[in-house]
């Protein structure tokens, strides 16, 4: 999509069928055009649009102030948006793969995520980090880790990511119009994979609400990002063997939609939790830790985990490493028969 | 490749010709008057933590020209992302000392709500922006807020400091190349003062100085002598200026020395070699400018007794204000974490507070275990 293709829909209402990636395009430059504040900077961002195309067209429509290529350095792309964010503006840092984000994690949990608390409100940090994420397009160790648990573990982040295009948008607006600092990690597998209507325009999904996927009786499958799609093709065939399957899609990590993950869990009496980062004490550990502490009086099984195994990311494994649709239907039987 | 070691003032406190940046004599005053408060502040930040009345404490003694030259270069509308040895910046940007021991105490005076270890400041009102104990981090902060000035179209210039240790953390590389390569209004002042903890400079680099580092960044490095504060004005308001006029930073190697432990949990005297501790004692900034002051009868004994009753009576007073004020709250230690607080987060303030409530939880508080 180019920006005069965005540019003649503006201000019609209605939806515009796009993947994600067009999506998170179409939120930056809402918001760039929104808000002059807005900047965006990582590596390959400016002229090239992009690794993944995630940002092509912002440096023609915006100019190399607001949309820039910035040294191989994601302390640096980090440490700068501090800086900026500080200062007043609203940046919006592209770390290529999450695999990169290591050197900047100094920045991100001493920095970023404490200047609000550490300075008594009088200094603060919005904003986002974007980053693809997680496994699929056989990146092997570098280019498919899900290490979203590190980031849900240091109090001061907000940590969001989506499933769908729609929500895409919504949740990244929300993130740059946040004042708090947010990790927006995007699940590259299913960037260009199942279009879907997006709103165009203003279009803001809130942080911290979850969204039910589908809706079910028996049993609660709790998921975000790529695993989502996987959930509802487990899902869709579990009805057939007359299974219904409730799907949660979080979307926010930070801060947890309780109250629905809490309703459908009492509802259902089950839970399956999936993720596709290592299993040991990866986010869902921290779900079935708060489904033994608040729903446990509720449940007729065990909470079932379906997650990555507790291995460096695969390249020529990696079909068996994520989980897969038979994963998570094994996942739900055993919450029948344990 | 060296660089010279820029010096004003010699031993002796007398100008070399054509080097003197004139100041006007208040202003000199003035400047002294800091000096020597900073000092008494130290001396009792000291005190205060050996009587057990607060928890920690980290001298700048020795380093007084060094911060305070430097910061004097700047207009008050510009921002300072300071490491944490440049107590001296908040008196000059007049923040109350009251509000400076406060901080110490941790108390619900503190700008900071009692949130970080002391010294740690956060002085929003000064545009002296929270400091943080991890090394360097500050400086590529300094960087990108400069590249956000020169966006907005602000004229505005930031000064940040790290100290000989600092050299060597990721942040320096990288604000100092992201600062270059976007051409930020940055000054970048690394206070050499000879030790991090107990690691002697040497072993931070093989470059012949810190200052020399400037050049594979593309921006000049200068050399000053850091006990020295005329010569550190002059260099720093050169580099200001250029910051100011859009050239770009500078790095300013201010070459100075920790006369103090590194901080009250330390013991130089373990590590540090005597007879280097002596000679830098002799090149004390604050005698030197007084015999500088002294030469333009600026200086006499009522004119010291006046700063140093005065820097005294004054920081007594604030110790007796900030001593009285109480504990923040235990509520507010969820707040300011987000915005608002989230769900989580209130369900973990009741959960506190219910036991607080049944009594026993939170005896403690008030109590520093030392």
């Amino acid at each position: 999509m180019t920006a005069t293709e965005t540019k003649a829909g503006e201000g019609k209402t209605g939806t515009k069928v796009m993947t994600m990636l067009e999506a998170i395009l179409d939120a930056m430059r809402t918001e760039m055009r929104n808000d002059d504040r807005v900047v965006v900077f990582g590596e390959d961002v400016g002229k090239k649009g992009g690794v993944f195309g995630a940002t092509a067209g912002l440096f023609e429509e915006f100019g190399e102030k607001r949309c820039f290529d910035t040294p191989l350095s994601e302390c640096g792309i980090i440490g700068a948006a501090i800086g900026m964010a500080v200062y007043g503006i609203r940046p919006i840092a592209e770390i290529q793969f999450l695999d990169f984000i290591y050197p900047a994690f100094d920045q991100i949990v001493s920095e970023a995520a404490k200047m609000r608390y550490r300075s008594g409100g009088e200094y603060t940090c919005p904003m986002v980090i974007r980053s693809p994420y997680g496994g699929g397009i056989r990146g092997g160790h570098y280019h498919s880790q899900s290490s979203e648990a590190y980031f849900c573990h240091t109090p001061g982040l907000k940590v969001v990511i989506p499933s769908t295009p729609a929500d895409a948008k919504g949740l990244l607006i929300a993130s740059i119009r946040d004042e708090d600092p947010v990790m927006f990690l995007e699940p590259k597998r299913i960037y260009r994979h199942g279009k879907g209507e997006v709103p165009l325009g203003e279009h803001v999904v809130p942080i911290g609400k979850a969204r039910i996927a589908r809706e079910g009786t028996d049993v609660t499958v709790l998921c975000y990002g790529a695993m989502v799609s996987v959930c509802e093709a487990a899902a869709a065939t579990a009805a057939q063997a007359g299974r219904s399957v409730e799907i949660v899609d979080l979307r926010t990590l930070v801060p947890l939609d309780e109250a629905t993950v809490f309703e459908s869990v009492k509802k259902t009496g089950r839970c399956v939790v999936v993720y596709e980062a290592p299993k040991t004490c990866g986010y869902g550990a921290e779900l079935s830790a708060l489904l033994a502490e608040k729903c446990i009086e509720h449940l007729e099984g065990p909470i079932v985990r379906v997650a990555g195994f507790d291995t460096p990311f695969p390249y020529t494994l990696e079909h068996l490493y994520m989980p897969d649709e038979k994963r998570v239907l094994a996942g739900i039987e055993k919450t029948f028969t344990w | 490749m060296s660089l010279e070691l820029l010096t004003i003032l010699d031993q002796d406190g007398k100008a070399q010709k054509g080097k003197d940046p004139n100041l006007p004599a208040a202003e000199l005053q003035k400047l002294y008057r800091l000096m020597v408060t900073t000092r008494a502040l130290d001396d009792r930040g000291l005190a205060l933590q050996r009587q057990g009345r607060i928890g920690f404490y980290l001298q700048s003694t020795g380093q007084e020209a060094s911060h305070l030259g430097a910061a004097y270069a700047l207009k008050d509308s510009d921002w300072l992302f300071p490491a944490y040895r440049q107590p001296g910046i908040l008196l000059l940007r007049q923040v109350p000392i009251e509000k400076v021991i406060c901080e110490w105490f941790g108390n619900a005076g503190d700008t900071s709500k009692g949130r970080q270890m002391p010294v740690h400041y956060s002085f929003r009102q000064a545009n002296f922006v929270s400091i943080s104990s991890p090394i360097g981090t500050q400086l590529t902060h300094a960087a990108g807020a400069g590249m956000a000035a020169r966006m907005r179209g602000d004229d505005t210039v930031f000064m940040t400091f790290c100290g000989d240790g600092g050299t060597s953390s990721n942040d320096f590389h990288t604000g100092l190349n992201f600062a270059a390569v976007y051409k930020a209004p940055v000054v970048f002042v690394c206070e050499n003062n000879g030790y991090a903890i107990s690691v002697p400079s040497c072993k931070q680099t093989a470059s012949e100085s810190m200052a020399i580092k400037a050049d594979a960044y593309g921006m000049p490095g200068v050399r000053v002598d850091g006990n020295d504060l005329l010569a550190v004005y002059r260099v720093c308001k050169e580099a200001v200026d250029r910051a100011r006029r859009g050239d770009g930073p500078t790095l300013v190697e201010t070459v100075t020395h920790r006369m103090a432990s590194h901080s009250s949990s330390d013991d130089a005297a373990r590590y540090r070699d005597a007879k280097d501790y002596e000679a830098w004692k002799k090149k004390d900034p604050i005698a030197r400018f007084q015999l500088y002051l002294k030469h333009k009868k600026l200086w006499n004994d009522a004119f010291e007794k006046e700063c140093v009753e005065g820097a005294k009576a004054a920081i007594q007073t604030a110790v007796n204000a900030a001593e009285a004020v109480a504990n923040p709250g235990p509520e507010t230690m969820f707040d300011d974490v987000y915005m608002n607080l989230t769900p989580q987060l209130k369900q973990q303030r009741q959960e506190l507070h219910d036991l607080m409530l049944k009594g026993g939880v939170g005896a403690q508080v008030g109590h520093f275990p030392l």
